[in-house]
């Protein structure tokens, strides 16, 4: 930097001319003592196929297990039991004690989650020696093992005690559609070769269901009518032997259920 | 061509400095698993943050689509996850990518914690670290609501009720929260959207850029 007297300000610049810039050599690192590699580009390198590796397992996770979806939040279902993600169970099952709930609710809640994340914090000044090795400071190492195994413990009993299967139930996504079975179009359906296919409700059997086909009155009667085939094969076969009019009806009346 | 770009940025800007601060340094022995398998361990670190990358990648993409409201919010979820070309992989990506990084985050914290590395001169990253730790945690808690399906709801609900039971301030987080002191809905989901989305990836991207600025000033700690 050239400051002082003689400062020149137009088209001064603190940057050096290209005579004096640091050239672009990475060091030589045969002079580190131990096998060093450099970072750039050796070792970047190998951590990148790594991820690479990583993200293809990942992606493959993804595929195989898509992330769930329960249905639509209701406020009003009371019976509803709530389950936090996997990883906060161990809190929620701490809460669940005697000593950490009801009028000591503020022990599980606050006081020894507080403590833990506390003293994680606060670990380099609660264990200031300069020991490193986890077996020359017991108590540190102790300490931690207790928290890991504690959250291990906790995580497990409230996998455990949870009933998975109420769970599931509880918030499966639920079609609601109600069939009104008195209206004229779901008498023409019942009364016609449709119902022993699709169901009773609408609901799918040999055929899908019916309840929220993305097709429009004119295509259902057209299906009713012709069937459908799809590369040579019968998929439906031609179904309908009544009049024009109650193809009308019907296909109206189903084409309603889907919104 | 691309050293006579690079020259004419640099005689400008001097960034040969700053490059050489970012990827001039030795990745020594104790660290490198390509010498001893062992030093996995030290990998940890590295995948919290190439998954956080995927987190923030994911998420951009989620946006365009997500609509933080009571009324959208599950639809655009179903959407998404049902209709949108792929949104089942990036919905998956963000999904099992939030349980990867609290996973990986904890094996980093033990990672750090049992060789001692927290300790003189490290003191202070370990204290942003454990910051991180806390951020990612609400990152995860705010996420958990947006679906706003059942389980996010009800999940909340405790949560905010654990919130509330802080003595003094507890009432005043609920609100800051929820939105409301009784009403847990509209008001509760946006206010979640935007913590989620711009309050704490704010706070996570400046601990990061400290957590890092330190590794480079400090080193890697020794062997053991």
């Amino acid at each position: 930097m050239h400051r002082g007297k003689g400062m020149k300000f137009v088209g001064d610049s603190r940057i050096k001319g290209l005579q004096h810039r640091m050239p672009n050599v990475p060091k030589d690192y045969s002079e580190y003592p131990g096998k060093t590699e450099a970072f750039w580009p050796n070792f970047l390198l190998k951590e990148w196929m790594i991820g690479a590796v990583f993200l293809i397992g990942f992606l493959l996770l993804t595929v195989a297990h898509p992330s769930p979806l329960e249905g639509k939040a209701d406020p009003t279902d009371t019976g509803y039991i709530p389950l936090p993600d996997w990883y906060f169970l161990f809190l929620y099952q701490l809460l669940k004690y005697e000593f950490a709930s009801g009028p000591f609710n503020i022990v599980g809640a606050i006081i020894v989650p507080g403590l833990a994340f506390g003293a994680l914090a606060l670990a380099p000044f609660l264990d200031p020696g300069p020991e490193r090795r986890p077996s020359k400071r017991p108590l540190p190492t102790g300490f931690m093992l207790l928290a890991v195994a504690s959250i291990v413990f906790l995580t497990w009993e409230s996998v455990a005690n949870h009933d998975w299967e109420a769970a599931e139930a509880q918030g499966q996504i639920v079609e609601e559609v109600e069939i009104d079975t008195a209206d004229p179009g779901y008498e023409i359906y019942s009364g016609a070769a449709c119902i022993s296919c699709h169901g009773d409700n609408l609901e799918g059997a040999v055929g899908p269901a019916l309840t929220n086909t993305e097709h429009t009155a004119e295509e259902i009667a057209e299906i009713a009518v012709n069937g459908i085939e799809e590369d040579g094969e019968q998929k439906m076969p031609p179904s309908w032997e009544g009049s024009e009019e109650d193809l009308k009806v019907m296909s109206e009346f189903i084409d309603g259920l889907s919104e | 061509m691309l050293n006579k770009l690079y020259d004419w940025v640099d005689e400008r800007l001097d960034i040969t400095p700053i490059w050489r601060d970012i990827a001039d340094h030795e990745v020594p022995e104790h660290v490198n698993p390509a010498h001893h398998f062992s030093a996995f361990v030290y990998c940890f670190g590295g995948l919290t943050f190439f998954i956080t990358v995927i987190q923030i990648l994911s998420g951009m993409f989620l946006t365009m689509y997500y609509v933080p409201d009571i009324e959208n919010a599950w639809e655009s979820v179903y959407y998404l996850q049902n209709e949108v070309a792929f949104g089942e992989i990036v919905r998956g990506m963000h999904h099992w990518g939030a349980s990867l990084v609290v996973v990986m985050i904890f094996l980093h914290t033990l990672r750090v914690f049992f060789t001692g590395s927290y300790k003189k001169p490290r003191e202070l990253n370990w204290i942003v670290g454990v910051m991180l730790f806390g951020v990612i945690l609400g990152l995860s808690f705010t996420g958990y609501l947006l679906p706003w399906d059942m389980k996010a709801l009800f999940a909340t609900k405790v949560g905010i009720q654990i919130a509330a039971s802080v003595p003094l301030i507890g009432e005043s987080i609920k609100v800051l929260l929820a939105g409301d002191s009784t009403i847990l809905g509209a008001q509760t989901l946006t206010r979640f959207f935007a913590i989620h989305v711009f309050f704490l990836p704010a706070a996570l991207l400046g601990l990061l850029a400290a957590h890092f600025i330190m590794i480079r000033r400090q080193g890697i700690s020794g062997p053991l």
